[in-house]
């Protein structure tokens, strides 16, 4: 398992909502050694329903973790070489702080009580997280989607501690596109009546159907059309007939039936909404006066932004606006897009391209940190 | 860029030899990255590239490059100017659509320009069109006309003429050989653009401090 620190009261968060969130609960999970001279520490951001498990085992679901393609000894982000570490986002539901804690005050759930957190207060605590661990600069921080929003304010509030950034699969700001799919998903859940306007602890009910449904809807942003064309065409599931009723007649259906109850067994309904806001909310250039390479103005960390040709919810068009401003701010910084059907998820999937250049990358990082030349 | 021709080893040797240690570097058109890796392995050179096509960007940065992929026709408005000591464009800049705003681009962002390309006014060239007729197809000019990414080729008598006309200083030119030969000119004349396959030209902007960086 990982491990969990609360920080005494007196030293809240401070929130972008102007609230201050104590006492503040970060949970994570670490990988490797950190080595006498600190310089080896890879931060993981995790996605919307990614959490600290990124390698090994899940302790909960019993599933290889999130990124365990990429991470773990001899692969690309080489647990051998690097300390990795991995912090459950604030607002999150596998032990940091998030609407499911306790008001102490009455017993019950926090729910809708809970502030409303944002990209950068998710970095924010994981910079107190580091400030615990003793680690003063990152090797590397990298992730996808959400992943990669924090990624791009770590390395926009905190340049001096990081090394180099790895974003993958991810945007500056969340197109309206984007907070359209999240606000469908949000809806689902404040239709179930079991929501019961987020107490639904106290009330004994859980809006599991909702929170399916949100979750079948943003499954299909995921993949591409030709992906599921290819997994799913118009089979059939268990029949050899059209039934002329509502059942799961299509493998499709069923397939994305079972992604939305596997999801409820593992996530927090009141999490879900907590988390999506804070991808709406994410902008990044407009604490820039709204031009994006101010943010990474003098930047020395080395960049390298990857996408997905399939990728309709974070396409190559966003990757680009990124390495545009990285380049008008003299930054160090390349950009691969991977060709794969995969669609967005195409980052946490078997991408062998992925995986050969991302090595490239990080190895020559290392080598420029002095972390020596990795494998031979 | 688009397809580039095969490099010629000596000359990009030459043109590694022109950047001092520790400059930052665009190579526009960086192809398999072999200048750059040169540059950043040998030289402690600030080295970064540009290139068109996807699969070669991919291939640099697994090979640890810093190259992103770009068009020259199009992409180098988006940085800054003076950023870089040394933009180089080798054997490119007649695959572009517009060499004339592309060089002036790369004197906006560069403190020097190198610039290599084929000399279409070699005496093969001239002597292929000359006696046969057709398009001339030499050892560094391969494609038929139809399919060569090769769309504005000049002589070197046409980019000195480029030169005066956008105001750029040539600070040093060179004369590729057909052996791979490469001789310094004190001032590229009548006799080296029948004589040299290729050329390389050293440029400043106008009215940039002369003297080395």
């Amino acid at each position: 398992m990982g491990e969990s620190y609360t920080f005494p009261a007196d030293r809240p968060l401070a929130l972008d909502s102007g609230e201050a969130l104590a006492p503040l609960t970060i949970a994570w999970k670490t990988y490797g050694t950190l080595n006498a001279q600190k310089s080896n520490a890879f931060l993981l951001c995790h996605a919307l329903t990614g959490d600290q498990y990124a390698a090994g085992v899940h302790p909960v679901t019993g599933k290889p973790g999130w990124w365990s393609s990429m991470v773990g000894p001899g692969l690309p982000i080489d647990t051998n070489r690097f300390f990795v570490i991995c912090a459950n986002v604030v607002g999150g539901c596998m032990g940091s702080s998030g609407p499911h804690d306790i008001n102490p005050a009455n017993g019950a759930q926090l729910g809708l009580s809970f502030p409303v957190i944002t990209i950068r207060d998710m970095v924010r605590a994981q910079a107190l997280l580091l400030d615990h661990l003793g680690i003063e600069s990152l090797f590397c921080v990298a992730g996808g989607s959400m992943g990669g929003m924090q990624v791009l304010q770590w390395a926009a509030s905190y340049p001096e501690r990081v090394y180099s950034a790895l974003p993958l699969a991810t945007a500056a700001r969340h197109s309206a596109q984007n907070i359209a799919f999240h606000e469908v998903g949000r809806q689902a859940i404040m239709a179930d009546p079991e929501w019961n306007a987020g107490d639904y602890f106290a009330k004994g009910t859980n809006p599991s159907k909702g929170l399916a449904v949100a979750r079948m809807a943003a499954h299909i942003t995921y993949l591409s059309e030709a992906a599921l064309h290819r997994k799913f065409g118009r089979n059939l599931q268990n029949r050899e007939a059209l039934s002329y009723r509502f059942d799961a007649d299509f493998q499709v259906e069923s397939y994305l039936r079972h992604q939305g109850l596997s999801f409820v067994d593992r996530f927090d309904a009141n999490s879900y909404l907590y988390i999506t806001r804070a991808m709406d909310y994410f902008d990044l250039a407009a604490d820039y006066g709204g031009v994006l390479a101010q943010a990474f103005r003098n930047t020395k960390t080395r960049f390298c932004i990857a996408s997905f040709t399939s990728d309709w919810l974070f396409p190559t068009t966003e990757s680009k606006k990124i390495v545009h401003a990285l380049n008008a701010a003299g930054a160090n910084v390349s950009f691969v897009e991977f060709e794969t059907d995969k669609g967005h998820d195409a980052f946490l999937l078997d991408v062998p391209e992925m995986f050969q250049t991302l090595r490239g990358f990080i190895d020559a990082a290392a080598q420029a940190r002095g972390l020596g030349a990795g494998r031979v | 860029m688009l397809a580039k021709m095969p490099p010629l080893r000596k000359e990009l040797l030459r043109i590694a030899e022109m950047v001092p240690a520790s400059a930052r570097v665009l190579d526009v058109g960086c192809g398999s990255g072999e200048l750059i890796e040169y540059l950043a392995r040998t030289q402690n050179v600030d080295a970064r590239g540009i290139e068109l096509s996807q699969h070669g960007v991919n291939a640099c940065v697994a090979k640890g490059l810093s190259v992103i992929q770009g068009d020259a026709d199009t992409d180098l408005s988006e940085y800054p100017p003076s950023g870089f000591d040394f933009v180089i464009l080798s054997q490119t800049i007649q695959a572009t659509r517009q060499p004339k705003a592309v060089l002036e681009q790369l004197l906006r962002i560069g403190k020097r320009v190198i610039v290599s390309f084929p000399n279409f006014g070699f005496w093969k060239v001239r002597l292929k069109l000359a006696l046969t007729g057709r398009m001339p197809r030499t050892g560094t000019l391969s494609h038929a006309w139809h399919e060569t990414p090769n769309i504005h080729l000049c002589t070197i008598a046409d980019f000195v003429a480029l030169t005066r006309e956008i105001d750029a200083k040539i600070e040093r030119s060179l004369a590729v050989e057909e052996g791979g030969e490469i001789r310094e000119l004190s001032e590229p004349g009548y006799w080296d653009n029948l004589t040299a396959e290729g050329a390389i030209f050293l440029l400043m902007r106008p009215h940039a401090a002369p003297g080395p960086t």
